[in-house]
């Protein structure tokens, strides 16, 4: 059977790619596409280090079959950044040294830009939750809730 | 110590590998590839013990894709009657444990690898490989292995005279213990059990190799040392250290876990047969299956005391699970047990007990924390029985500059008194507590470790620094260097660039481990920065035509002093690399040492716990963590890693353990139903850092890494006794565990 | 190369016939969050897999005249939590469905899914026994309609006939002073599968409860819809003999495994906890004063 043909937008570019039926969006992404900066730690959803936005919904790509981006939106986070410019998160995590061995990382940035961007002020609870889904083995994550809410309180200052 | 400018010492500068990391651009261990390269898959025991009579690849080896098929035969094998040790692992066990030999010893254990040109014609093939295994009986538990009449993973293991699964014993003994406890007025005997953990790391073990007709190799994986990978490989492959160029990957995540080889070897082997560079990642059902986790254990401790509080003798016995090949830390757990206190009598035993399930790897201070889980329980009961604050029990008996430890030092200064005493100043301590809430403390102790380091500085033409050294960088160890370089050379952090060498390019630097890093390669490139600068003043020198001698270096400046005072402008860094090639050539400096004075670190934890007692469900709700750090050069990464360690420890405490099977088999093999903490479930983790500097360091060090974990389990559990004036012995404290110890007399008495 | 196939029909009749013609090999893809992990683990190989949410019918909610609701089987949870109106009639049944997994699972996995997959400890299924949902399904003889609980038919399997695709949910119109709330006992804060699930459903009419239904998860082969706990509550005023005799019902109803997320005794006392807490929650929910 011949491979699947797929169009989509990722990160803002169109994007075209072959697929099996059965392989994943992480497996295309990491894959063919070149883009390893969404990880694999679990291949069953449970530690949301490959987490990316689909039609500005967060996903976990591995629960996503690649034959589904058909028409559809993805941000990863090769799309985070704009050119040199480092998103807000970006910076912050950098600053408070919200990572240690970096690999939950782009996960966890990219929810955490969802979570702002629909929550501008969320309480420690708020984003706690919200980044349940996102393991991290090194922090205890003390340093990216408080990296989180630092960003958006200078997120709502700006926006000011 | 040096104090040339102390401008970047103690700063949390960026990382410089920070910006690729938040950007998606680092790579990892499976973040890369190569032209023509293939994919290798393992096959793995259904069993968890069975004698492999033979196995049959023809049918995999004909399937269309498949490039090379191995066994244990393509191994190189290490007699069973010779011991060759490399760091902590014997390659007796190492050759059998990467690829079963005569046995397959537990469930997931590697029997074949097949290498093709898809992952799914790889997982195909592997099923097509019949294996005829004859099934033995196998044996989980500690107590079901020292059981006579157990079932034997190994012919050649004996103890006193017979055949056993106890593989090794360990004692440490100081003064008279009988004398000891006949002086006690008080004499507390517990045993406690804890499960086996995962150390749980995000990044699944991947490496790509190639190896070229000439045999010339490269592998890039991600480890914790690349110098291990080298050996390793070397040794179970049989090729040549000087063929073999083992390129560190980024590493997402190790903890002592990969401090051990499981894929290197076998893609080698795969990639020699099949011409082609091979690539292997496993899946986390593979890692929660075949790869370390630390050792399960079950303890007794006793302590006696006098009515005044005076700790008078000690006795621990830690029965350790090594799994399917004999190595468990009971050098960690009985040897750091004790360690944080002044006892005169003490004996320390430690037992290392095979069994059948995957062979255990190093995990943060490995056996430390089970040995302190028991020693700090008891020494609650102690204070209790004696109506003494534990943080003053604590505090009385504490070790200190001087104090002879049972495990052999006589320690120099240490700051575990000002842990303690820190605590019991910090307001978390004084804090009220509700209704079924409660507050625990505790104290641990790690060796932590020094050994071989490499380093190279180099300054660039442009009059920049170039850094490299030899450890993978595991938690920001990169960012601290930045900082002595910076520092010690009187320029910017941002203008040094601190690189991990491969083996091809750096010096021979020992693993990742033993909260070593800093410790050792601050020591080399405090030494190459001392030659450069040497070198920069001479460069100077010869520019100006006076001695040497003469010149001072300051602020990233060359400056002639004495008599020379003023009589020629200063020299800066890059004014003299531009002058380089004129004065002499390159300027650069490179130091390899077996470095030593790194000294044990402490702690003392503080838990607050709250119990839902109809639920049986415990919540942190407040933690902080007292550190003697030495100097904390970068502190929000010193902070980084105390912090992780409480995140762990909370795990290992509440929710984390590997359940089995009546099968025999691992039946939470996932992040799912192997439940280490989420965001949700933990508070912010305090930490105080104290710092007593290291006197036998240049800027005061002490290993920061793995103390963070030793003290949390029983914090956690002293909490949790506080909460409910009932104590639990057996890790974790997991909701139907905590339901079921709780009867109405012990609510009613809670409340 | 793989002997897969991918289908996003746009036409529910095109759907219920691929899934005809593939004779059993086929599987609905809503959220895939439990698919493909079952695929990853070898645990199902389709021949084909139909992707359902290019159906509109499938991903809509739709409020009904009378003040009832129809949600589309594959609406994320989501979606579920942005209507503006859902939440607030059914806090409980939108709770038991935002308790699926991360936020990332949120973003697409569904109560249909949930549903059927057929797990004893699927968190809605409760929470939808307990509102009276009604499923409508269709299938190669058309649609026909069933109460949720009768959907169940054990772990990993359901009722519904070859070639049957779930469509939608139905839930009844609210009379006044009726609410509903759904808890799970996990050991962590997320991300766990339920120990114990328990959805409750009641009205009030002057403080007296006039209608009740308990949904309780994990505790037997099946979710179960325990009548006795809600014929102990109705008729009361939630007073503590009639919660605790509900909670006994519970408890009674229970028939667990010990597995590796709990033990018999545990579920068994655990039901009748969280019984007591959801319906104290429904109760203040409902407006008890």
């Amino acid at each position: 059977m011949a491979k699947l043909h797929v169009s989509t937008t990722i990160n803002g570019e169109p994007t075209e790619f072959l697929c099996e039926a059965n392989d994943s969006m992480l497996d295309v992404l990491r894959g063919p596409l070149g883009l390893t900066g969404s990880k694999e730690g679990c291949g069953s959803g449970d530690c949301g280090a490959c987490s990316i936005m689909l039609d500005d919904r967060l996903v976990c790509s591995c629960l996503m079959l690649a034959a589904e981006a058909e028409d559809s939106d993805i941000t990863t986070i090769e799309g985070m950044a704009v050119g040199e410019k480092l998103h807000p998160l970006q910076q912050k995590f950098l600053e408070l040294a919200a990572l240690q061995c970096g690999i939950c990382t782009p996960g966890v940035l990219v929810a955490s830009k969802a979570l702002l961007e629909r929550n501008l002020n969320p309480t420690e609870t708020e984003v706690r939750y919200w980044l349940a889904g996102n393991l991290c083995r090194c922090t205890g994550y003390d340093k990216i809730v408080r990296a989180v809410l630092d960003t958006a309180a200078e997120m709502r200052e700006a926006a000011q | 110590m040096n104090e040339t400018s102390n401008k970047w010492i103690g700063q949390n500068t960026i990382r410089p590998d920070g910006a690729d990391k938040v950007t998606g651009r680092a790579a990892y261990g499976a973040d890369t590839t190569m032209p023509g390269m293939i994919w290798g898959s393992v096959l793995r025991s259904p069993h968890p013990h069975a004698r492999i009579r033979s196995i049959d690849t023809s049918k995999a080896e004909a399937l269309p894709g498949v490039k090379a098929v191995i066994t244990a035969k393509d191994i190189v094998e290490f007699p069973l009657d010779k011991s060759v040790v490399l760091g902590i692992q014997d390659m007796r066990w190492m050759c059998r444990n990467v690829m079963a030999r005569e046995k397959a010893l537990f469930h997931g254990h590697p029997v074949a690898a097949v290498a093709a040109t898809t992952e799914a014609i790889a997982a195909e093939a592997c099923k097509l490989i019949d294996v005829d295994y004859e099934v033995l009986p196998w044996v989980i538990e500690i107590e079901d292995a020292i059981k006579p009449g157990a079932p034997l993973l190994h012919d050649f293991i004996q103890f006193e005279g017979k055949p056993s699964n106890i593989a090794g014993t360990l004692e440490h003994k100081l003064g008279d213990i009988d004398a000891g406890f006949a002086q006690a007025d008080v004499v507390i005997e517990r045993s406690f059990t804890t499960r086996p953990v995962h150390q749980g790391y995000i990044e699944t073990h991947a490496c790509l190799v190639s190896v070229s007709a000439d045999g010339k190799t490269t592998i890039w994986s991600s480890s914790q040392g690349q110098f291990m990978v080298r050996a390793m490989t070397s040794l179970l492959t049989g090729l040549p250290q000087s063929s073999i160029r083992a390129i560190p990957a980024e590493i997402g995540g190790g903890f002592g876990g990969k401090t051990i080889v499981y894929l290197e070897p076998l893609a080698t082997v795969l990639s020699k047969k099949s011409g082609r560079p091979v690539k292997m990642v496993m899946s986390r059902e593979e890692v929660m299956r075949a790869t370390g986790p630390t050792s399960g254990s079950m303890s007794t401790v006793k302590i006696g005391a006098t009515k005044d509080g005076k700790i008078v003798a000690a006795q621990g016995t830690y029965y350790l699970q090594a799994g399917a090949f004999p190595g468990s830390p009971i050098r960690g757990a009985a040897g750091c047990a004790f360690a944080p206190y002044d006892i005169p009598n003490v004996i320390s035993r430690g037992f290392d007990v095979v069994s059948n399930r995957s062979k255990v790897a190093a995990y943060r201070a490995p056996g430390a924390p089970i040995g302190a889980y028991a020693v700090e329980c008891v020494l609650d009961e102690i204070a209790e029985a004696l109506k003494i604050d534990p943080l003053d029990l604590r505090i009385q008996n504490a070790a200190r500059e001087g104090t002879k430890a049972a495990h052999g030092p006589v320690y120099p200064r240490i700051g575990l008194l000002e842990t303690m005493e820190a605590a019991r100043a910090h307001p978390h301590y004084k804090a009220p507590l509700g209704k079924f809430q409660g507050r625990g403390v505790a104290s641990g102790f790690w060796f932590n470790a020094g050994g071989e380091s490499s380093a190279q500085v180099n300054i660039t033409e442009d009059g920049n620094v170039v850094v490299t050294t030899g450890h993978p960088d595991i938690g920001g160890s990169r960012a601290a260097i930045a900082n002595i370089a910076a520092e010690l050379l009187g320029i910017d952090y941002r203008r040094v660039s601190v690189l991990i060498g491969d083996t091809a390019t750096v010096g021979y630097s020992n693993l990742t481990g033993g909260s070593r890093v800093l410790f050792a390669s601050a020591i080399v490139v405090t030494e190459s920065a001392e030659q450069v600068i040497g070198q920069l003043k001479a460069r100077a020198a010869k520019v100006w035509g006076i001695s040497a001698d003469a010149v001072v270096w300051e602020n990233g400046e060359a400056r002639p002093s004495g008599d020379h005072t003023g009589n020629f402008p200063t020299m800066t860094l890059a004014e003299i690399a531009a002058k380089a090639s004129e004065t002499g050539g390159p300027i650069g400096a490179g130091v390899q040492l077996n470095t030593t004075g790194a000294e044990g670190g402490f702690s003392t934890h503080i838990c607050d716990v709250e119990v839902d007692v109809e639920l049986g469900i415990v919540s942190v709700l407040r933690y902080t963590s007292f550190q003697d750090v030495g100097r904390a050069v970068h502190p929000a990464y010193v902070e980084g890693q105390i912090q992780g360690g409480a995140a762990q420890g909370i795990g290992w405490a509440l929710n984390e353990e590997y359940i089995y099977n009546k099968d025999g088999k691992v039946d939470n093999p996932g992040f799912l139903d192997y439940r280490m903490p989420v965001c949700s479930d933990l508070p912010m983790l305090d930490a105080v850092m104290i710092e007593i500097p290291n006197p036998k360091h240049p800027q005061g060090v002490r290993g920061v890494g793995e103390v963070p974990l030793v003290p949390v389990m029983a914090a956690v559990a002293n909490a949790v006794h506080s909460a409910l004036g009932k104590r639990f012995y057996s890790l974790p404290m997991s909701p139907p565990k905590v339901l079921e110890g709780l009867d109405e007399g012990t609510l009613q008495a809670a409340e | 190369m793989t002997d897969i196939q991918y289908l996003a029909p746009h036409t529910l009749d095109e759907a219920v016939g691929a899934f005809a013609a593939a004779a059993g090999t086929a599987r609905i893809l809503a959220g895939g969050t439990d698919l493909l992990v079952q695929m990853r683990a070898g645990m199902v190989r389709p021949g084909l897999i139909v992707d359902i949410k290019k159906i509109a019918e499938m991903t809509s909610i739709e409020e009904t005249a009378d003040g009832g609701f129809v949600v589309g089987a594959a609406v994320s949870g989501a979606v579920l939590a942005e209507h503006p109106r859902f939440g607030k009639v059914w806090p409980g049944v939108l709770e038991s469905i935002n308790l699926i997994g991360s936020t990332q699972v949120q973003g697409r996995a569904s109560a249909g899914g949930n549903l059927c997959n057929g797990s004893p400890a699927g968190d809605s299924v409760p929470a939808m026994m307990a509102a009276d949902a009604i499923v409508t399904v269709q299938g190669p003889n058309g649609r026909r309609q069933m109460p949720v609980e009768a959907v169940p038919a054990g772990p990993g399997r359901i009722n519904l006939a070859p070639a049957e695709i779930l469509v939608s949910f139905t839930l009844p119109p609210r009379p006044p002073g009726s609410s509903d709330a759904y808890l799970r006992m996990i050991p962590r804060t997320e991300m766990d599968i339920a120990v114990v699930g328990c959805g409750v459903s009641l009205t009030l009419t002057n403080g007296v409860c006039t209608a009740a239904r308990v949904g309780l998860g994990a505790v037997a082969p099946t979710v179960l819809l325990v009548e006795a706990a809600a014929k102990a509550l109705i008729g009361s005023k939630l007073d503590t003999a009639a919660v605790d005799a509900a909670a006994a019902a519970c408890s009674a109803a229970c028939r667990p495994i010990d597995d590796k997320r709990g033990t018999i005794v545990y579920r068994t006392k655990v039901a009748g906890v969280l019984l007591k807490r959801t319906v104290g929650i429904a109760a203040d929910r409902a407006g008890r004063a």
